[in-house]
């Protein structure tokens, strides 16, 4: 078992090598490759309308004129053992792991992703309470009347949940239930408040994104709980369960569901992995500022030093995410084994 | 910053408008207000020439948001509009744009300083004198020295590299100066001198008459040397102006207070008790969380966004509540007489005859989105403009092509010719743009083939580039330019001064080589009148015209919402966008 | 509920400990009327063993679920009566039958591994069953739970009641499943192919540790097999069911010594037996079970039976009755005697079974 995760977290470590490789050659020796000076790719960053001296400067302070093997060198470099940044009238320490600094804003990429995560932790943690419990528990009702009206209804509902994109439902949501006159019942988009700070305004004000993200995730839970539930209900061992005498409910959530869970413990974990990375079309349609609006603004900014700093972190999530949900398969499933 | 038409706006074109009609329907009907009294309901453009909604009255919180990112708050760092607008809230330079209505609003009124800029006899030097008692927020005084250190830290492009760079090149820098961080203790005096705690001066290169326009701008404002942080100052600028920050968040929001210790200010009211801005707003949203007044502006003034812009258009009660703001900008082509056979006037002439402008205002939005057809080089906002149309083309703007053949055949080329037009890239715009000059001129026989080349580079190595102008026969060069105020020379110097093209590349005038032009510029520059100084403007504009090597587009315009409570709104011809000093809240 | 009424006024509560009176479990489906099991009756008592014998698809294992309650009750229709202990089942409320589930009648599954819960101790399943009837702590529970594994043989079951049924081994296995079955002292236990899924000297222990346990308990055993083999060892009586009905009941040396169906013939000759030469071949039945939808009219069994055309056009035609064809030898259910379904007339049967089957079963 130890021997196993340490085997795992060393796999993890190359994984995310070769994700901050693949990263940094898209956004930093592709548009080499395609022709870009570094003064072009350092002109992005100095406002409005940049001069070549000014550009060329930029280009310098940058690092662009390295090679990139050097540039991505440095960078790692700055993650295992910290790096310096010249802020003008002096130079301040970046400890390790530094992610860099944006070069739009000019402050640590770190600092603005752990001031980001929370946000996106509170998002994603409601979203998923609310779509397992709601995805589970109506995939359960579906399957036990299979091709009942409810059954029906539910999986319409679901087949939308799964193909509608969240900037539609969330800005029809936002429409209807924050803007719409006789409807005005929840928070407007962009309002935040820590939990820490204000536990009831902050569920209030994320009421809205939970329910629009979750609405995406549980109707596939739906769908796999119901196609799992279905699949279960026919085992052999249900028929024990009801031979015993036990009641149906035990039945149903005891012998059934514990026999579905597996598949969705499996694709939760690898979605809330992702997720905590970012909700990316949540957080831009609601303006709420994490982690997922935070990359998607570092990509269209161009803001290299963010572009890795989020991917390296949703890389990080999504592993470990991964191996949590190995660890608990072991746990759900007795059959299974780790080595 | 322009907002760009996503996907997502695209897609979302009507949800927005239902979400419109549903806050404007309840705006007309003024149910919801309960005891509030019934807002005053504009008209379509209210707010242009007088003050929407006027008031006097304190208090409140002012709510702004912003589609991206800032691109700094430190007054040596920033190049955005909306920004120099904004920045006036928090910060006082020597002079400043007064605050006002319409075409008012392009004087410049003194600020930090008691009086405007006097210049000495050459125009080469300028000197202000600041008033006395001014405080930052923490109390101390803002003398002299502190306007002349902001000035010299603006001067180093490495830790400040988005601001403008005016004064790097106009004034009289000791060689190799690069800012007080990296060239310490270098005595600057050739360039700003401070004889006492309240007089600054400046010597420049060469005469400028129009000295105030530079002084305006953000670097002047007083940046206390013990106090500043570099790259970091923008994480807490000390306050000159009514109002401090309470919080900033870097790259999220921030909020600004009252300042205690401001005073002696004559040009701002000063309306809201507490302002806030959000960051990185769901675009898509902007337009309805404005309507519901759960924000008031959006800062960048970029307007509605495409996608709601139709419908907002055809509803009386929205429109009403719109305005359509002219901006100092010009989208334009620039036609190449380096490049055969545009080399012969007629063949330009032939150009601009056989163009569609109507296609090219389509190109850019339309007459609200995109803006005014344009039919000169100055907007019609900046002092000293002069309508004037040398090309008439036509009553339904689609072009002569009976002119436009006329003068191929003086050119020597009846059937036609071929060349090749340039466009950003990553600008659809642009694309169609060029798109539709190439089948407007293919009705004369004008043969174009379109060339996109990628932004970035787009003036340094590409369509700036003389020699590769010529190389890759870009007659046509697809351009555009705003200026940072509203001033003839500050518009029109980048793009006809023939001096400003440099064989390294990098310069937007690409093709106007005209030696009167540049005499015309250079004359202004000493004119101390200014009365004199605007017919120079129009004269420049209509030489540049005759000479047929620019090809004006659209005079862009913005559509402005008017955020749901709001009060003492007006946009300005200096600002280009609602003027920030003055706007108010109601309670 | 009139029908309830109408049968309890009707049908007396028998005598015996489990009866079934013309039970009919139909499911209608989208390609017809499926007549899974088609007027089945037959008693028995405590203390005594059944063994019903058939085909798969002969409607044998959907009368065990019937009886449990366990069969799908969306969609099946259920008519007939069963009465166990004094208690008629099929009008009885679910709920009331459930009680009575795993208490008074149990059932052990063919399959353990399948059967059992894979995501659960052993133990876990059998305190479950033991705790649903009877309210005791865990521990005492658990404690029973031990004591069940050691009655049915599982070496250190204080150990093995943490494992997991994959743990197991196959015999194990079955032998858990019994101890599950039998944790409540049911009074009915029904075992559905108890040991199909073993190997051959697993299968001999199983049978012999569930004839032990029958007598501790003194349950009525209802054994569901299609293999004679199992019941030959364990059974008072045997019923054979073709297509969803019975077509011979007798006691087992009746079954085995005097048979009369030919359906019967057809499944002893298809039974290894271990005092024939293990070279030889097998006599398989020939044909497929018949289809539960579209029930060949007449006799079911016709279609494959080598002797239709001995009674002319009634195999085709006419439904034959189950009728005793002698007083019961030796069975000790001690109800209704042999009875065959078939058209051919008793002596025709027994000519048969002497002259032509029997000495082919002794002699290839």
């Amino acid at each position: 078992m130890v021997t196993y995760i340490i085997r795992r977290l060393i796999a993890a470590i190359l994984m995310l090598l070769i994700v901050s490789m693949v990263t940094f050659a898209i956004f930093f020796l592709v548009p080499r490759l395609a022709g870009a000076t570094p003064e072009g790719m350092a002109s992005r960053y100095v406002g409005r309308t940049a001069n070549a001296e000014t550009a060329k400067l930029a280009a310098e302070r940058l690092g662009f004129n390295d090679p990139v093997v050097v540039q991505y060198g440095n960078y790692i470099k700055g993650i295992v053992f910290g790096a310096e940044y010249d802020y003008g009238p002096g130079v301040e320490k970046c400890p390790a792991p530094c992610l860099g600094y944006s070069f739009i804003t000019r402050q640590p990429v770190l600092n603005d992703l752990i001031d980001r995560f929370p946000v996106t932790l509170s998002l994603a943690v409601g979203a998923a309470v609310i779509w397992v419990l709601a995805g589970v528990s109506i995939g359960v009702l579906s399957a036990l009347r299979r091709g009942s009206l409810f059954d029906r209804a539910a999986m319409t509902v679901a087949l939308a949940g799964v193909s509608l994109p969240i900037f539609f439902t969330g800005l029809i949501s936002l429409v209807v239930l924050s803007y719409g006159n006789p409807f005005s019942i929840f928070a407007q988009g962009g309002h935040y408040t820590p939990i820490t700070e204000n536990p009831i305004e902050w569920a209030y004000n994320l009421i809205l994104p939970w329910i629009t993200l979750a609405f995406l995730f549980a109707a596939g839970y739906a769908r796999l709980t119901r196609a799992g539930m279905l699949d279960t209900m026919n085992e052999d061992y249900i028929r024990t369960a009801r031979a015993k005498g036990l009641p149906e409910r035990t039945v149903v959530a005891k012998h059934g569901l514990r026999g579905a869970l597996t598949p969705i413990v499996t694709i939760f974990g690898l979605d809330f992995g992702l997720l905590i990375g970012g909700a990316v079309l949540t957080e831009s349609t609601y303006s709420l500022q994490g982690l997922g609006k935070y990359a998607v603004d570092a990509i269209t900014n161009n803001d290299l030093p963010k572009v890795m700093g989020v991917t390296l972190l949703t890389a990080v999530f999504v592993i470990a995410a991964n191996l949590i949900v190995d660890l608990l398969y072991a746990v759900v499933d007795p059959r299974v084994r780790l080595s | 910053m322009k907002r760009k038409p996503t996907l997502a706006t695209i897609a979302l074109g009507a949800v927005l408008a239902l979400g419109l009609s549903a806050c404007g329907g309840g705006g007309t009907e003024s149910s919801g207000g309960g005891s509030k009294p019934a807002e005053a309901k504009g008209s379509f453009n209210a707010a242009l020439t007088a003050a929407f909604n006027p008031s006097t009255k304190k208090g409140g919180t002012l709510k702004f948001a912003n589609p991206g990112e800032w691109d700094s708050l430190d007054p040596a760092d920033t190049y955005y509009a909306y920004t120099w607008n904004f920045i006036r809230l928090y910060g006082r330079a020597l002079v400043m744009f007064k605050s006002a209505p319409g075409p008012d609003g392009s004087t410049v009124v003194p600020d930090l300083a008691e009086s405007l800029g006097k210049p000495s006899d050459d125009f080469k030097t300028w000197t202000y004198t600041l008033r006395k008692g001014l405080k930052y927020e923490d109390g101390s005084p803002i003398t002299s020295k502190d306007v002349k250190y902001a000035v010299q830290r603006s001067i180093d492009r490495e830790t400040f590299p988005n601001g403008p760079t005016y004064l790097n090149t106009m004034l009289n820098w000791p060689k190799d100066y690069k800012g007080p961080y990296k060239s310490k203790g270098a005595d600057v005096d050739s360039a700003i001198e401070t004889p006492d705690d309240h007089t600054i001066v400046f010597k420049l290169k060469q005469p400028y008459s129009g000295f105030d326009y530079l002084a305006q701008m953000p670097v002047t404002m007083p940046v206390p040397e013990a106090k500043d942080t570099g790259s970091k100052y923008q994480e807490h600028v000390i306050s000159s102006g009514p109002y401090m920050f309470e919080k900033n968040e870097i790259g999220k929001g921030f909020s600004l207070v009252r300042n205690p210790h401001w005073g002696d200010d004559p040009n701002r009211p000063a309306l809201p008790d507490r302002i806030e801005v959000q960051l990185k707003v769901n675009a898509d949203d902007m337009d309805n969380r404005l309507l519901s007044g759960d924000i008031h502006v959006d800062v960048t003034g970029n307007g509605v966004s495409s996608a709601a812009q139709g419908r907002v258009l055809q509803d009386q009660n929205l429109k009403g509540g719109t305005d359509n703001v002219a901006q100092q900008r010009l989208w334009y082509t620039s036609v190449n007489p380096t490049v055969k056979p545009l080399d012969n006037i007629d063949c330009r002439k032939a150009v601009l005859y056989a163009t569609d402008r109507a296609g090219y205002q389509a190109a850019f939005g339309g007459e609200f989105a995109g803006g005014e057809i344009a039919t000169g080089l100055l907007p019609p906002t900046v002092p000293g403009f002069e309508r004037f149309d040398l090309y008439p083309a036509g009553a339904d703007n689609t072009g002569d092509l009976n002119k436009a053949k006329e003068h191929l055949a003086k050119c020597g080329q009846p059937n036609g010719f071929e060349t090749n037009i340039s466009y950003r890239a990553e600008r659809p715009k642009e694309k169609a743009t060029a798109e539709a000059l190439q089948q407007a001129l293919g009705r004369a026989g004008i043969k174009l083939t379109l060339k996109p080349y990628p932004q970035g580079d787009y003036f340094s190595l590409y369509a700036g580039k003389p020699s590769f102008v010529v190389e890759n026969k870009l007659g046509l060069v697809i351009n555009g330019w705003g200026s940072d105020y509203p001033d003839g020379y500050g518009f029109l110097q980048q793009i006809v001064d023939s001096r400003v093209i440099r064989p390294g590349g990098g310069s937007s005038n690409t093709s106007v080589r005209i030696p009167d032009v540049d005499a015309l510029i250079d004359k202004s520059l000493t004119e101390p009148d200014a009365a004199k100084r605007l017919p120079i403007w129009a004269q420049i504009d209509k030489r540049v015209m005759e000479e047929a090597v620019i090809l004006p587009g659209v005079w862009a315009k913005t559509l402005l919402v008017r955020g749901k409570g709001l009060t003492n709104v007006y946009a300005s011809d200096s600002q280009q966008m609602y003027d920030y000093v003055g706007l108010g809240v109601q309670q | 509920m009139s029908r309830a009424d109408n049968s309890a006024d009707a049908s007396p509560a028998p005598p015996s400990y489990l009866e079934l009176r013309d039970l009919r479990i139909h499911f209608p489906t989208d390609d017809g009327l499926v007549k899974s099991v088609d007027g089945l009756s037959f008693r028995l008592d405590r203390g005594k063993t059944l063994g019903i014998v058939g085909e798969s698809g002969s409607g044998k294992s959907v009368t065990s679920l019937g009886i449990l309650g366990l069969h799908n009750r969306r969609n099946a229709r259920v008519s007939g009566e069963i009465w166990l202990d004094g208690e008629e089942l099929v009008t009885a409320p679910p709920d009331a039958v459930r009680a009575l589930r795993g208490k008074k009648m149990a059932m052990i599954f063919q399959d353990p591994l399948s059967a059992m819960h894979p995501y659960y101790t052993v133990g876990n399943q059998i305190i479950e069953a033991y705790r649903i009837h009877n309210k005791v702590t865990k521990a005492v529970a658990r404690k029973h739970a031990v004591d069940m594994l050691g009655r049915v043989g599982i070496p250190q079951p204080d150990r093995r009641v943490d494992d997991y049924p994959h743990e197991f081994s196959g015999g194990m296995r079955q032998r858990a499943m019994i101890a599950m079955a039998l944790s409540c002292d049911p009074e009915l236990l029904i075992a559905d192919e108890p040991t199909t899924a073993l190997d051959v000297t697993v299968q001999a222990q199983i049978l012999d540790l569930m004839r032990d346990l029958q007598r501790e308990f003194d349950s009525a055993l209802i054994i569901i097999t299609h293999d004679l083999g199992v019941v030959a060892e364990l059974s008072d009586d045997i019923l054979v069911m073709y297509g969803g009905a019975c077509i011979e009941y007798g006691s087992t040396d009746d079954i085995f010594y005097r048979p009369e169906h030919p359906y019967t013939w057809g499944l002893l000759s298809s039974m290894p037996r271990l005092d024939r030469e293990p070279t030889e071949r097998l006599l398989p039945i020939k044909g497929t079970p018949p289809s539960l939808i579209n029930v060949p009219p007449g006799c079911v069994f016709s279609p494959r039976c080598p002797y239709a055309d001995r009674t002319g056009d009634r195999a085709a035609t006419e439904v034959p009755e189950l009728l005793e064809t002698r007083a019961g030898h030796g069975g000790h259910g001690g109800h209704g005697g042999h009875m065959v379904r078939c058209h051919m007339p008793p002596a025709e049967r027994r000519s048969l079974w002497e002259n032509d089957v029997k000495p082919m079963l002794e002699t290839t």
